[in-house]
């Protein structure tokens, strides 16, 4: 009876509520990358999926400026608010990547940035004050692959080789809609084709749990089906049957983003947002993040042993060389040890001796 | 680059399949290392004339991580050609019709990212627009909306302006008045073409048009409201033509002969007789169609 029930309850199945709400209080944060040949929409598509507008007061190069532009890294940060959870949302982008003539290691400025990212959390997080880390991560690339190549393109394959031990990449088909869906249906088969062939880990879709419900399930399969997805971006509101849908108006009929018969946008928001921002942020801590940070104290370590200052195999670092004095202090530690051991042994001869 | 659409627009074009490659996608496939250049003849033939069509095709064009220089390979392709041509001229004992495998028109597909033209295509056309006649295009015009599209044209021709590429048709070759006007509205309205291609037909309001068949509507190839295809179809073969062979014999070829008769000293090149001086090459009519 209730009585009984009530005295077996402990209690602590309110603790989903307790970390819901102090995460609530806390607020999100996510870091987004964007990366691919300028013109592919990624801009447009960046509005779409967080209807806000980053980019308002951008000036777009022309092609003999750019002959001599860099890849630069730029990040844009904005604080957005849904039904009183607040997200932290900074997109990085990368403008510059892959247009010039000669784009030789164009992806360094990227791999450095992330690199950069990590060390700076790792130099934090071994820090005495770790109450208020910030955590500027990259937890998501989506590449964008041009939909007028026949696949994979040589800088795309430099780009997703060199960063996908580092940060977790969606790749995207841009601009889908000068496709056909024959068209899409080859194209991402030979993309995922060449994503085996070249050895590219772009981000797997974790396998949802056995008791998940038929229509979940389902839900994966086909969001796991669909990869690469095919987007398309829109900046403006057009009419069609009669409502106001986000889309692209052209002589021949309307183009509606969240159409799924037309594009994958929604799919690809869904996961980014609805189902596995956390899990993009689970991954790139569990595991781009220790990658790195393995790497960096084996390095240490190494070191450490040539130098053979320490024998110890677990380095706090990082470690500060001791300086001169210090030094010169253990010396005449070590001196003075060796001179009472000697002490010592002297002394138990004598006593043997008598 | 590959990908832009450049073999179908072709097929499209010369309403066969007249380019290197099928209209089915190739699935071997591969982006060559280096520019190749792939030169195809027909002989195509429409109400009782006959046209002997090359279709040269550059693939690896802008597709490698490091694309410097990678015109180099083309320019020197057309530069032969007119080597050949010029050869065969000034020999002694020459063919009554010498065969012309100069490069009339170079059809250049500029990649429809909406925003300006990229350094690779500025970095081409300037060198490639000294020797031969230079159509841009853009390529998979089916990506921009009408405002897009005409945006992006107004920058591309400014920046084809800012950057001295004359391409064609070009100003300093319109032979009279009535030729500038007709010429300047399509240099400042129509040019560069934005295109579509297919090889496809399908029903459209009881007729059989070529287009694309999308879930939201099918895009006509030939429809004037949907893309300007049929606008460079008529531009290159049925009005211009003539005139495309006519600029590249009269202007592109002679500069490329003055350059190398200069460079060897006022004398033609090739099989002459040994420091003879031989009298001027009288200039050879320019070839017409057959």
């Amino acid at each position: 009876d209730k009585q009984d029930i009530d005295k077996q309850y402990v209690g602590f199945a309110t603790l989903p509520n307790q970390v819901h709400r102090k995460s609530v209080k806390k607020g999100f944060d996510f870091t987004l990358m964007v990366a691919g040949e300028s013109g592919l929409g990624k801009s447009t598509l960046v509005h779409s999926l967080f209807l806000t507008d980053l980019y308002k007061d951008r000036k777009l190069l022309s092609a003999e400026e750019r002959i001599s532009q860099t890849v630069e890294i730029l990040k844009h940060t904005v604080d957005i608010e849904e039904k009183g959870v607040k997200l932290k949302l900074t997109i990085v982008d990368t403008p510059g990547f892959g247009d010039a003539v000669n784009n030789t290691e164009c992806w360094k400025p990227i791999t450095d940035y992330v690199d950069q990212q990590f060390e700076q959390y790792f130099r934090d997080e071994s820090g005495l004050n770790r109450k208020n880390i910030q955590d500027n991560r990259v937890h998501c690339c989506l590449y964008f692959i041009s939909p007028f190549g026949h696949g994979l393109r040589p800088v795309d394959v430099g780009f997703m080789k060199a960063l996908h031990e580092k940060v977790n990449i969606v790749p995207l088909i841009a601009k889908a809609d000068c496709l056909v869906p024959s068209e899409i249906r080859k194209l991402k088969e030979r993309i995922r084709e060449e994503i085996d062939k070249f050895g590219i880990h772009v981000y797997q879709f974790p396998e949802c749990d056995s008791d998940e419900d038929e229509d979940f399930k389902q839900q994966d399969r086909e969001l796991k089906e669909s990869a690469p997805f095919a987007v398309i971006g829109s900046n403006t509101v057009v009419e069609a049957k009669g409502q106001r849908v986000r889309g692209r108006l052209y002589p021949w009929g309307i183009v509606e983003v969240e159409n799924q018969a037309h594009c994958d946008f929604v799919k690809l928001r869904n996961m980014l947002i609805r189902t596995h921002m956390h899990d993009l942020k689970d991954v790139t801590c569990d595991v781009h993040y220790e990658n790195y940070r393995a790497h960096c104290i084996q390095q240490m370590t190494s070191k450490l042993t040539q130098d053979s200052r320490m024998e110890s195999p677990i380095p706090i670092l990082p470690l500060p060389t001791p300086d001169a004095e210090t030094e010169k202090l253990i010396r005449m530690k070590d001196e003075e040890l060796r001179r009472m051991q000697e002490m010592l042994q002297r002394m138990k001869q004598q006593m043997q001796d008598q | 680059q590959s990908g832009l659409g450049k073999s179908t627009l072709v097929n499209t074009l010369f309403k066969s399949q007249v380019s290197r490659k099928a209209s089915s996608w190739n699935r071997e496939e591969k982006i060559p290392k280096t520019v190749e250049i792939k030169a195809i003849g027909h002989v195509i033939e429409e109400g009782g004339v006959k046209m002997k069509l090359t279709v040269i095709d550059t693939p690896g064009f802008g597709d490698q991580i490091n694309n410097e220089n990678c015109w180099e390979p083309i320019e020197k392709y057309i530069n032969e050609q007119y080597e050949k041509f010029l050869k065969e001229e000034v020999n002694i004992a020459r063919k009554k019709r010498i065969p012309d495998t100069r490069v009339h028109c170079c059809l250049y597909f500029i990649s429809p990212t909406g925003h300006s033209l990229r350094p690779l295509d500025l970095e081409f056309m300037k060198h490639l627009s000294k020797v031969v006649n230079i159509i841009p295009v853009i390529a998979k015009a089916d990506t921009m909306t009408l405002e897009e599209k005409s945006e992006f044209k107004q920058r591309v021709r400014k920046e084809l302006e800012v950057n001295g590429i004359e391409f064609y048709p070009q100003k300093e070759f319109d032979e009279d008045l009535e030729d500038k006007t007709e010429n300047d509205k399509i240099r400042q309205e129509s040019m560069p073409f934005a295109v579509v291609g297919s090889d496809k037909e399908y029903q459209v309001n009881g007729k059989r048009v070529l287009g694309r068949k999308t879930p939201w509507g099918i895009i006509e190839v030939e429809n004037l409201n949907h893309c300007e295809f049929a606008l460079l179809r008529d531009f290159v073969i049925r009005t211009h033509l003539q005139d495309l062979k006519e600029v590249t014999h009269n202007i592109h070829y002679e500069t490329y002969r003055a350059k190398r008769l200069n460079d060897n000293g006022g004398l033609p090149p090739g099989e002459g007789l040994l420091g003879t001086v031989l009298p001027p090459v009288p200039a050879t009519p320019c070839p017409t169609a057959e």
